[in-house]
């Protein structure tokens, strides 16, 4: 059998060698016999109740390898978890007469409530500039899509100042080095959500990286919602205003009143 | 203990919160304040979001007042048709403020104005109450009477107005739109500042109708609770800010306090209780005034669309 090959490769190599090419190529073309990712997660939903006081999240998985070949030592995984986007106002303060005051405002269409990446090396050891940005790896690349028709630089002024408060709030984080890769198998990375987190949907994007390229990507879901008590004063605040209001009142009345009479009798 | 607010959405000791509740129910039934003006100030600078901190406050007077007024109406301390009145305004005056609060909300002011109108309040006031407490102190102890606080019974403004209604408790004869002006105002920054209005209601029936002084704190007690209920509601349905879980903290706290406070009065020389107040009410106007001018740890804020 392998004669015939062999002869029909003679008669035609040129048809060989573009075949070869062809074949060495169908992987990145495919994604045939490049690594499959099989992600996971420790918790698909987290629930605010009252001594919420944060979580973390471990996202783990395994790095599978089509055909039985050998793990590649040199695999490093990032994981990007992002909140519900949301559209906001940006106000930035200025001294007037002497005063701070807000002066001047920016508006953003889509801004993460939530961003956390997790990595196993150094964001530009990771990817290069332009992979990052697409796949808005990193606090810095990520888009904000502003509204406002003003020039780049006051657009730039707001969005730092934007960043750099999600950031000291916590709400958005760099955590390199929180992933680790186990023989090229096994990666787990461990991402503390704070306390103010908001509730809504949010995605976790794991990414599998080979010489500075993305070569396999996994989506997971996370709910992040307010659980009995907390979920239900948050609903009623919103649902039924008038009655909750009516509530809050009487709740008060209540308390002033228990304290009045607890406090008359000891005295009496 | 940690708590989290679903309101306001964070998470907070639940210790320190029942604290500031009784200190400044301590002082509330010691003055006769609500003590809106520490607790609003107070919980902003834990992180409380304002406006939140704003309605709930107001939630909490309210609990705070009803054992103040049960206590004063006990030793007819509240004249209620002076009250009424001063409700009257004051319910239209919150109103009124909350339009007023979605407006400067959306013009991103609110904060400012927040602000200046405690500095300017709290100082006004804190300033006279000084004057007038250190006065009294050094004539106490010069051994001679204490100066009788000169309030002019008769202003012309309020004698020009029309209609006048007899006061028995508060000893007047005057028109009912005077105290329905200041019930207004009261309302007003009720509603803007998160205060029970207690100290601009003191100050005002005292000094400027002339209110016999038996009846002022009782009085003011009585409007902070109908507009502090009344702000509750107005929170509740514009806003939706007002946060059970802190005010129910606080409650613990200041209803607690405000017995303690008010038996506390007892023991203390008045107008030594009076200088203290006023020492509290300069500290604070003078703290937000040094907030206003000092670089803010952020210039950035944001608000969600």
């Amino acid at each position: 059998m392998g004669g015939r090959v062999g002869v029909r490769a003679g008669a035609a190599p040129n048809i060989w060698k573009k075949l070869l090419a062809l074949l060495a190529a169908l992987p990145m073309l495919l994604g045939a016999s490049e690594p499959k990712l099989v992600p996971d997660v420790s918790d698909t939903q987290i629930d605010i109740a009252y001594s919420f006081t944060g979580a973390e999240l471990l996202l783990f998985g395994a790095i599978l390898y089509p055909g039985g070949r050998a793990p590649a030592p040199d695999t490093d995984v990032a994981v990007v978890i992002k909140g519900p986007a949301e559209p906001v106002l940006v106000r930035e303060k200025a001294k007037v007469a002497g005063i701070w005051v807000n002066h001047a405002s920016a508006r953003f269409r889509s801004v993460p409530s939530f961003y956390a990446v997790a990595t196993s090396r150094p964001l530009d050891q990771l990817v290069s500039a332009r992979t990052a940005a697409i796949y808005e790896i990193g606090i810095d690349n990520l888009l904000l899509s502003p509204a406002s028709g003003s020039s780049a630089d006051e657009r730039a002024r707001f969005e730092s100042g934007l960043v750099d408060l999600k950031r000291r709030s916590g709400l958005y984080a760099e955590h390199v080095g929180a992933v680790s890769v186990r023989q090229g198998v096994l990666y787990r990375a461990l991402v503390p959500i704070p306390a103010r987190v908001p509730v809504g949907q949010y995605t976790a994007e794991t990414y599998l990286i080979r010489n500075g390229h993305i070569v396999a990507a996994a989506t997971r879901q996370i709910r992040v919602g307010k659980s009995g008590f907390e979920r239900f004063v948050a609903q009623a605040a919103s649902d039924y205003p008038l009655l909750y209001g009516l509530a809050a009142i009487l709740i008060s009345l209540l308390m002033g009143f228990a304290a009045a009479s607890a406090f008359g009798r000891v005295r009496r | 203990m940690h708590l989290y607010l679903p309101i306001a959405g964070l998470s907070v000791n639940a210790l320190v919160i029942v604290l500031l509740g009784g200190m400044v129910g301590v002082l509330s039934g010691m003055f006769g304040v609500g003590g809106g003006f520490l607790t609003t100030p107070l919980l902003i600078f834990y992180g409380v979001p304002p406006a939140v901190a704003v309605a709930s406050s107001a939630t909490q007077i309210t609990g705070t007042s009803v054992s103040g007024v049960l206590a004063h109406s006990r030793r007819q301390g509240v004249d209620f048709r002076m009250g009424m009145v001063l409700v009257a305004g004051g319910a239209v005056g919150s109103f009124v403020g909350g339009f007023v609060f979605h407006l400067l909300q959306k013009t991103g002011q609110i904060d400012t104005i927040i602000n200046l109108l405690y500095v300017a309040l709290l100082g006004w006031i804190g300033i006279g109450m000084a004057r007038e407490s250190v006065r009294a102190v050094l004539a106490t102890r010069e051994g001679k009477p204490c100066p009788p606080v000169t309030t002019k019974r008769h202003r012309k403004w309020i004698a020009a107005l029309p209609f006048r209604w007899r006061f028995y408790g508060a000893g007047l004869y005057i028109s009912p739109i005077a105290p329905l002006l200041l019930g207004f105002v009261t309302g007003l920054l009720t509603v803007l500042m998160g205060v029970g209005g207690g100290f601009i209601l003191v100050p005002g029936l005292l000094y400027l109708f002339g209110v016999s002084a038996r009846v002022v704190v009782g009085t003011s007690l009585f409007q902070g609770l109908f507009v502090t209920a009344t702000t509750t509601l107005v929170h509740a349905m514009t806003t939706h800010a007002v946060d059970l879980v802190l005010a129910g903290l606080l409650l613990i706290g200041s209803v607690t306090g405000a017995q303690i406070g008010s038996a506390l009065v007892q023991k203390v020389r008045p107008e030594r209780a009076r200088m203290m107040l006023a020492v509290i009410v300069l500290a604070v106007a003078i703290r937000m005034a040094l907030g206003l001018t000092w670089r803010p740890d952020a210039i950035y804020t944001v608000q969600l669309l």
